[in-house]
């Protein structure tokens, strides 16, 4: 596509022609706020924090979802944008529980760090507030809607990564709240898989990960790239660790794998690692076989006793007496290993896997 | 083709109006209220009664609302006589007096249209009346005087010639080209030319387009659309198909509100009508052109009627709309080109076909073309609905075709354009009525509410009123609309209460401003104008509620203070007796006195007391 | 959920499915079809919408919002009798509070909540304009004025 040339705050920037104005600000490093803009959901256009002043168009519009134009002049930060942005902020807050002390976004919740930015306390207005349930009926998720700020993402990412729809938007106006069907819970509506992808993009505290309240502040928790032991795939994670102890597993956004997304298992079953009944050392069988009686050996004493009694059989019975039988939650390149091993070295096709039906 | 002009001349020698007299009654959503239904019966009665011979129909609302029930009586080669606030009980003098000894009811009639025929004496003549003298009827031409529901009374009186001229001798680009030339512009409320909006639809790449006819009207004090729907439906109908011609479209949708079953249930007689005689559906008057029409009824959401959400609505969504561009004409229903027009701008298109781009330009002003239909409403003589050449002024309209404020109280304020609207006081009055200058103002021309109020208005009342409407239609898709009409409507409220201070002025200053320059749609962008207007022509209303706490107009029901009058209490105890919180106390054929501290303002005691002696302040 | 007895329920049901016929293929049938059920059910139920969502192979949830974003759709089922209470400020009081109490008792429902028989719908509305006669409320089209809760049982026997 051909390119476009524009003003932003005084620097001419060009960029390919269909960019939004706000990819072409941040891809020029220049700031522009956002609550409802995912480069990976469709775009919506609903929070208005990413207005910005465009000479000749009427009123602010929003970059997000405003294309770049030949010659377009575009001011990020004048006077009446900042007046706007900060307007919108008291609005949010003004229906927002006054919660930072203890809600578990703190320290990377958008509002919060916008209204820091601009200075915005919200007390400007006093008036109706929502008052809602908390819904905490399942061991996953907690759903506070008095601190969701309508932005959709969630709604978007259940329908558009997740594709099971089971949120939209219900009532309206005001009273305009994101919810399953019958205003049920997601534990109640019986469609929600439990993925969480809802819970990664939301840009406020309104959805949270029930394990990791009250296991760590945001500022204490450091940040592990890692794979999802799970299944083959190999999404890529980011685990949040604190004191040797797993608070929270998020996708980590890599495009080649899984883009940042999770399913259920990967992100809500990582208490595995710390459970008591995990076999963390190679166990030796003694005593007779059903009996269930082990002791601990080493890896070293533990492989050559596997070699050698896999080098028994296959001299005493022949190849096609061993198989394999493999799983899921190892690495494509483990697996591919396996079978080169069971083929090569015991010199037989019997390989299976756990999830091959 | 050929089978519809003979048809027309056939109809047009056999006009209805023939040899026996004809009685016919209003029978729109107003004169049904009014109690037309009640005076068609008595009129059938009386005519069975007497066994006379005598032709009885309905027609729809000539405009003048606050007339209706409104019968006119039609002798064979005698001029049209138009009754108002006929009731049953004066249908009996009606018959014997006008229809039998053929004079007419003269203190009764309200005006007559004589045509070639010699005038009554004594009834103002249509047009020339002070009523009709300064209006212009362009769209309702057919309102009150056809029946709605013939088509054959559509086609005798022009209609479908345009259709006949644009299928027969027309190209679409020509069609386009004369709506240009007319400078039509969308009498929905924006005012976007109609010519060119059609020719973006046309450009727009696509084998599939379709036409959308918006008659969600929606707005507190408009019935416009819904007049033009019950009173001429094919002339819309002829306007879509021309429109459609004219894009390349071969299905169209009117998307009506639900609340007009009577326009709902118009459209699809005629529709029907229509298609039976191959005026609309495949192969119209054998050219081969195909066109579809569909009715929607719409669910109870006024932001349905900006386009985007009217789309979505039609689609079967939330009617939530969503940025543009893309504009319908790129990406319109399902994806596809989409033209969207008002009722009153398709039904301006046959006779613009019919009569010449040039002709629509040589009425109104240098940008804003043609004629408009207002609907007026509020504390004037006349309310009802008037069609008036663009570039009138207000004063004209609210002085000399409504007759001027009732009760002959002074004049306040005229709220132009509904709930996007602004409030224009008195020195506002000679302002011509057109797009730019409406705009410029502060109010906007907006569908054609027109409400005048009096002295007995409160302005923050009224803009309370306005914003409590926009607040419970806002969609909540947006940060400013969803959360900054709940706080503008709290802080208005609060300075009715008079719990208002002066900063709440400034507060509802930026706020207003930023809600109307950032919000998503047009309710958003434009729900700040009754406050922006009042706030910058009636500021000292605002300070009196907040600073002495008290409401000018006495509207305001927390401000009021009742007291008696010593002098001219006689101590009865009537308004103690009706005073539902006992404020007042006095022994008796004694002053009575009211605590303020118990007094909730009802009103109950001054309505009770006989001499007067209870004041509001 | 009960949807009126069992020869009733299947009358409409099968209403319904003639609707849902009616419309197969249909684009944007959502709103018409949500029309022509609550004409049939008089309100929508859960059921029904479900049912609709998967007719339409449209999301249940989606169903959901559209139902609750219009003003025309009951989600309730509206009573056969609707009482409005005034809560304006002479109502007020004069004891209004205290009579939406007693009716509320006497019905066994809430504010804007309907009998298990359908005989009555309970709403508050702001002002009814008759102060004079506080308390007062409107069954129907009919206004009743200086009420005590003593008087509620005899009048909601009327209907
Ligand atoms: C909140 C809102 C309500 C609207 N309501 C109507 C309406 O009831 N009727 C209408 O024709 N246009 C309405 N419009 C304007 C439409 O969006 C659109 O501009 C119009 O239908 C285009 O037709 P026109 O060019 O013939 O005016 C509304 C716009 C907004 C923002
Ligand atoms: S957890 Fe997954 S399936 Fe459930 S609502 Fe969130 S995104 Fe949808
Ligand atoms: S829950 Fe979170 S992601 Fe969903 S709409 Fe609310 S703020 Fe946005
Ligand atoms: S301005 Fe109001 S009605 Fe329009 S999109 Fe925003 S919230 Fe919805
Ligand atoms: S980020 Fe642009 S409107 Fe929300």
């Amino acid at each position: 596509m051909a390119d476009v040339t524009l003003t932003i705050d005084g620097k001419r920037i060009t960029v390919p022609a269909g960019t939004t104005v706000l990819q072409a600000a941040r891809d020029n490093g220049i700031f522009i706020p956002t609550l409802c803009h995912d480069p990976k959901l469709t775009p919506w256009g609903g929070c208005r924090l990413c207005v910005v002043e465009i000479e000749g168009m009427r009123g602010l519009p929003a970059s997000c979802v405003t294309t770049v134009a030949e010659g377009m002049v575009v001011q990020t930060a004048s006077p009446q944008v900042v007046e706007a942005r900060k307007m919108m902020l008291e609005l949010l807050l003004a229906n927002h529980p006054r919660d930072c002390l203890t809600c578990s976004k703190s320290g990377a919740c958008s509002l919060q760090d916008y209204a820091y930015y601009y200075g915005v306390r919200g007390d400007k207005f006093h008036g109706e507030k929502h008052d809602y349930p908390l819904e905490d009926d399942n061991p996953f998720i907690v759903r506070d809607m008095n601190k969701c700020i309508l932005c959709g993402k969630c709604i978007r990412v259940c329908a558009e990564v997740q594709v099971n729809n089971v949120i939209d938007f219900a009532h309206r106006g005001f009273n305009t709240r994101v919810t399953p069907a019958m205003d049920l819970t997601l534990r109640e509506s019986e469609e929600c898989v439990f993925c969480g992808n809802c819970v990664q993009v939301c840009p406020v505290g309104a959805l949270a990960e029930k394990a990791s309240l009250w296991q760590g502040r945001e500022w204490e928790l450091t940040k592990v790239r890692t794979t999802c032991t799970f299944c083959g795939v190999g999404c890529n994670l980011e685990v949040s660790v604190k004191d040797d102890h797993v608070v929270r597993v998020r996708g980590y956004d890599n495009p080649l794998v899984n883009s940042g997304w999770l399913c259920v298992k990967g992100r809500f079953g990582a208490d595995f690692a710390e459970s008591p009944d995990r076999i963390t050392r190679p166990l030796i069988r003694v005593g007779e076989r059903g009996e269930g009686r082990f002791r601990e050996a080493t890896w070293d004493e533990a492989l050559d006793y596997t070699a050698r009694r896999l080098q028994e059989i296959k001299e005493q019975y022949g190849s096609r007496a061993i198989a394999a039988l493999s799983s899921a939650r190892c690495t494509n390149e483990e697996n591919y290993l396996m079978q080169k091993f069971m083929r090569a070295v015991i010199g037989t096709n019997n390989v299976d896997h756990c999830a091959r039906t | 083709m050929q089978d519809l002009k003979e048809w027309r001349e056939t109809l047009q020698q056999q006009s209805h109006r023939g040899d026996r007299p004809s009685l016919t009654v209003g029978m729109s959503t107003c004169g049904q209220a009014a109690g037309g239904a009640k005076v068609m019966a008595a009129l059938e009665e009386e005519i069975a009664r007497r066994g006379l011979q005598v032709d009885i129909s309905q027609t729809s609302c000539i405009g003048m609302c606050y007339a209706e029930p409104i019968v006119e009586v039609a002798l064979p080669g005698k001029p049209r006589v138009f009754y108002g606030d006929v009731t049953p009980e004066r249908v009996p003098t009606l018959v014997e007096k006008h229809v039998l000894q053929g004079e007419p009811v003269r203190e009764w009639a309200l005006i007559q249209l004589s045509g070639e025929a010699t005038p009554y004496e004594g009834i103002p003549v249509m047009p020339g009346s002070t009523y009709y003298g300064r209006q212009v009827r362009v769209v309702t031409s057919r309102l009150g005087l056809t029946n709605p529901e013939s088509l054959e009374e559509y086609i005798a009186t022009g209609g479908y010639e345009a259709l006949e001229k644009v299928l027969g001798q027309m190209t679409p680009e020509q069609v386009i080209e004369e709506i240009k030339i007319s400078g039509l512009r969308g009498r929905g409320g924006a005012g976007f030319p109609t010519g060119l909006k059609w020719s973006f639809t046309r450009q727009a790449p696509g084998d599939k387009k379709y036409v959308v006819c918006n008659a969600d009207e929606g707005d507190p004090g408009a019935f416009m659309d819904r007049s033009v729907l019950e009173g001429d439906p094919f002339s819309v109908i002829e306007g879509m198909t021309i429109a459609a011609y004219a894009i390349g479209a071969d299905e169209g949708y009117i998307y009506c509100r639900a609340e007009y079953p009577l326009a709902i249930k118009r459209l699809k007689m005629a529709i029907a009508a229509a298609g039976e005689k191959g005026l609309l559906g495949r192969d119209i008057l054998g050219t081969g052109f195909n066109f579809d029409l569909h009715i929607k009824a719409g669910a109870g959401a006024f932001v349905c009627g900006e386009e985007t959400a009217l789309l979505a609505s039609i689609e079967g969504r939330q009617g939530m709309p969503r940025v543009r561009p893309p504009f319908p004409a790129q990406q319109g229903l399902w994806g596809k080109p989409t033209n969207i027009n008002n009722v009153e701008t398709y039904a301006n298109v046959p006779f613009i076909i019919k009569n010449g781009g040039q002709w629509f330009a040589s009425m109104g002003t240098e940008k804003s073309k043609g004629t408009k239909v207002f609907c007026l409403t509020g504390k004037i003589k006349k309310t009802g609905l008037i069609e008036v050449p663009m570039g009138i002024t207000l004063r004209e309209i609210i002085f000399d075709i409504a007759g001027g404020i009732q009760d002959d109280k002074q004049f306040k304020a005229v709220q132009i354009g509904g709930p996007s609207g602004g409030c224009l006081p008195e020195d506002k009055l000679d302002l011509p009525v057109d797009y730019e200058s409406l705009t410029a103002a502060g109010a906007i021309m907006g569908s054609g509410g027109m409400v005048v109020m009096d002295e007995n208005t409160c302005m923050v009342d009224v803009a309370r009123f306005f914003l409590n409407f926009t607040q419970a239609e806002s969609c909540g898709k947006c940060t400013p609309c969803r959360e900054g009409t709940k706080r503008m409507l709290e802080i208005l409220t609060r300075i009715c209460e008079g719990e208002g201070r002066m900063e709440d002025l400034d507060t509802l200053e930026t706020l207003a401003r930023v809600v109307k320059n950032t919000a998503l749609c047009g309710l958003g962008q434009t729900c700040p104008n009754p406050i922006l207007s009042t706030l910058q022509y009636f500021r000292h209303e605002y300070e009196a509620h907040i600073k002495d706490k008290r409401c000018p107009a006495h509207v305001c029901q927390a401000l009021l203070v009742y007291t008696i009058d010593a002098g001219k209490c006689t101590g009865c105890g009537a308004c103690a007796r009706a005073c539902p919180a006992g404020a007042i106390s006095g022994e008796k054929k004694q002053p009575h006195r009211i605590d303020p501290a118990l007094c909730i303002k009802c009103g109950s005691c001054m309505e009770k007391c006989k001499f007067g002696a209870i004041s509001r302040l | 959920m009960d949807l009126g007895s069992n020869n009733d329920a299947n009358i409409k049901a099968k209403a319904l499915a003639e609707v849902l016929e009616r419309y197969a293929g249909t684009e944007g049938a959502l709103i018409p079809i949500l029309q022509e059920a609550q004409e049939i059910y008089g309100y929508l139920p859960g059921e029904v919408m479900r049912e609709i969502a998967r007719k339409l192979k449209i999301p249940f949830s989606q169903v959901y919002g559209v139902a609750t974003f219009y003003t025309q759709f009951h989600l309730k089922p509206r009573g056969r009798n609707i009482i409005r209470v005034c809560q304006g400020t002479a109502c007020h009081v004069r004891g209004g509070a205290r009579l939406l109490e007693a009716i509320s008792a006497a019905l066994g429902i809430g504010k804007n909540e309907t009998t298990a028989d359908g005989r009555f719908t309970l709403e508050t509305v702001a002002c009814l304009g008759s102060c004079g006669l506080a308390p007062v409320m409107m069954i129907n089209e009919e206004t009743y004025g200086r009420l005590a809760p003593e008087k509620i049982p005899a009048i909601l026997e009327k209907y």
